[in-house]
């Protein structure tokens, strides 16, 4: 059998399931097959694993009990989380064939709720970019245009989903790796709140900034995915203990008394002004649909790029000291002593773009420059946290643009590394805070897709998901689908 | 303002502490990079921030504790299946001293 993943929704494949019209290994055996259709023009995957995948599925049908709304689904996993006996590379040279010896804690709970994990999804290198071009493996394109960047750093996971290979995805989102390529992909990315999902098995970029979350095409999708991936878990310490609700309980399609604010930083220098018209056209949608929409002011958004610069590169330089060549993944050859193998590993298992962070971060760390650098982006983290904090005394979410602009040209912005940075700054200012963002697409500039970014109170992810199915269920933008959707 | 300056020298300082190693092209490219993205950081100077506290985490927990109990994973082949080089059931590396044969 074949499967087109355009034409059913996560509710619909359980239905299937359950009714026996369909079955684990017949989904898992057709998810494999559209990978193998159409991955030479999306180049998604880093691996996939079909033996271990189709195992499962048969163990799946066996038991054939399809409680849980995911079991017997296929999904792919973002390349950073790691997958028990199962290559895990953080799209790095320093980790090719580095096989965990554990699962993280989203695998944990997805493989126990009996989804299935297909395979490795291609990513920046340890997450660091915004385009996926700096992973080590291969160039991820975009669905709707293989010409164009799928962003990043989950870009693999976003195009996997956008492109209808699988029908969702788990991506990891520090400062805009999910939200932003789902825009640039025209689906849904959500990052929850900090602490929502469980970061354990998750490799480290910066812990008090990075979370996991679902890439899905529909909004109840995501909402059904991260009520299977939430909740407390004793092995990250971060990890919150609050109860985790139905995520998809306000699903109504009324947003009626919702109150919106809208930052006019957010509509600033270096936003697109085609970008700019299309998300204020989804703004007056929602309000048409019956939220009040006022604009307000985040006036330190301006300073959340140089801030969070400093802060994830500081975390990052700390956490990548692990890959050294000694205990798994590349070491270099012909090394003299202990301290040439570390530096020879690390020069030559990390890219450009990992170097220029662990150089950040290491310089901001460093003696002269702790107090200049790295504990003053703290004391503006707090400011920023405060920008929010007042307007959400007023105001149940903040919209604007995930982005400054559509995707761009494979090969255009990588060589420069302040401009990719700046594109940032929309997005980072959530990580800062933790607050929960979700960007929806909101319609298309010259045949590219634009994000709407909805970003709520902490643990509000539910209020979240309320404004982005009213807005989705009102343009019905989901129903677009790209030139690649014909391959099925 | 002052503009902080990154010299290539502070750049080869830097890089030693993060265990990494660059040749000349590199450093001049990593020098100049690093000098514009510090131009970026640079701009932070402009805000007041001396009541301000900083934010480290926004995490809601202090700790979570369990019991102490030794827990045998079973795990030593996995383990040691990842690391590039075994010996007599441990990680071998080279010799921490040079001059120190094998």
């Amino acid at each position: 059998m074949t499967i087109n993943y355009f034409e059913h929704d996560l509710t619909s494949l359980h239905e299937q399931l359950v009714n026996k019209e369909v079955s684990a290994i017949d989904l898992t055996r057709a998810t494999l097959d559209n990978i193998s259709k159409t991955d030479d023009q999306l180049k998604a995957f880093i691996s996939t694993n079909a033996d271990d995948a189709l195992a499962q599925a048969q163990k799946i049908d066996e038991k054939a009990d399809f409680s849980n709304v995911v079991t017997g689904i296929p999904l792919a996993l973002k390349d950073n989380m790691a997958t028990k006996g199962i290559q895990t590379t953080g799209a790095s040279h320093i980790l090719e064939g580095f096989k965990p010896i554990y699962n993280a804690t989203v695998v944990e709970k997805l493989q126990n709720a009996g989804a299935i994990s297909v395979g490795k999804a291609n990513m920046d290198e340890f997450a660091m970019g915004g385009s996926t071009e700096t992973s080590y493996y291969k160039q991820t394109t975009n669905a709707w245009d293989h010409s164009k960047v799928p962003g990043g750093s989950s870009g693999g996971s976003a195009a996997a989903v956008a492109g209808g290979q699988v029908p969702f995805a788990l991506g990891s989102d520090t400062g805009g790796s999910i939200r932003q390529p789902a825009a640039f992909n025209g689906i849904v990315g959500l990052k929850p709140t900090y602490g929502r999902v469980s970061r354990w098995g998750l490799f480290a970029m910066a812990s008090s900034l990075d979370q996991i979350g679902p890439f899905t095409r529909t909004v109840k999708d995501n909402a059904v995915v991260l009520n299977a991936i939430s909740g407390f878990d004793q092995k990250d310490s971060t990890s919150s203990q609050r109860e985790v609700p139905d995520f998809t309980a306000k699903l109504s399609g009324d947003v009626k008394g919702l109150k919106i604010a809208v930052p006019k930083e957010y509509f600033g220098d270096g936003i697109d002004a085609k970008v700019a018209a299309r998300v204020k056209a989804a703004i007056a949608q929602l309000e048409a649909l019956g939220a009040t929409v006022d604009e307000v002011s985040l006036p330190h958004t301006k300073y959340g790029v140089a801030a969070y610069y400093i802060i994830m590169s500081s975390e990052a330089s700390s956490n990548l000291q692990r890959y050294d060549g000694v205990r798994y993944g590349f070491r270099a050859n012909d090394v003299k002593n202990l301290e040439d193998l570390y530096v020879k590993t690390r020069s030559e298992g990390f890219g450009d773009e990992v170097k220029r962070r662990i150089m950040l971060g290491t310089f901001s760390l460093s003696a002269g420059a702790y107090d200049a650098f790295f504990k003053k982006a703290a004391k503006i983290r707090t400011l920023l946290i405060e920008d929010f904090n007042k307007v959400f005394e007023n105001y149940d979410l903040i919209v604007g643009p995930t982005a400054p602009t559509p995707a761009y040209g494979l090969g255009e912005e990588i060589d420069d590394p302040t401009a990719m940075y700046l594109a940032d700054v929309l997005t980072i200012p959530v990580n800062l805070a933790g607050l929960p963002g979700l960007s929806v697409n909101a319609g298309f500039v010259d045949g590219l897709p634009v994000g709407l970014q909805i970003i709520g109170k902490p643990f509000d992810e539910q209020t979240v998901y309320q404004a982005g199915y009213a807005y989705e269920q009102a343009s019905r933008l989901f129903e677009q689908r790209p030139t690649i959707a014909k391959e099925y | 303002m002052a503009e902080t300056t990154i010299t290539r020298d502070e750049v080869a300082h830097v890089a030693g502490l993060a265990k990494l190693a660059f040749n000349d092209v590199e450093l001049d490219q990593f020098t100049t990079q690093l000098g514009d993205i510090l131009n970026i950081f640079d701009t932070l100077s402009e805000v007041e921030t001396s009541d301000v506290e900083p934010t480290y985490s926004v995490t809601e927990n202090v700790n979570h504790l369990r019991e102490d109990v030794a827990n045998n994973w079973n795990q030593k082949q996995d383990l040691l299946n990842n690391a590039p080089l075994e010996a007599a059931d441990l990680i071998k590396v080279p010799a921490i001293l040079n001059g120190e044969g094998e």
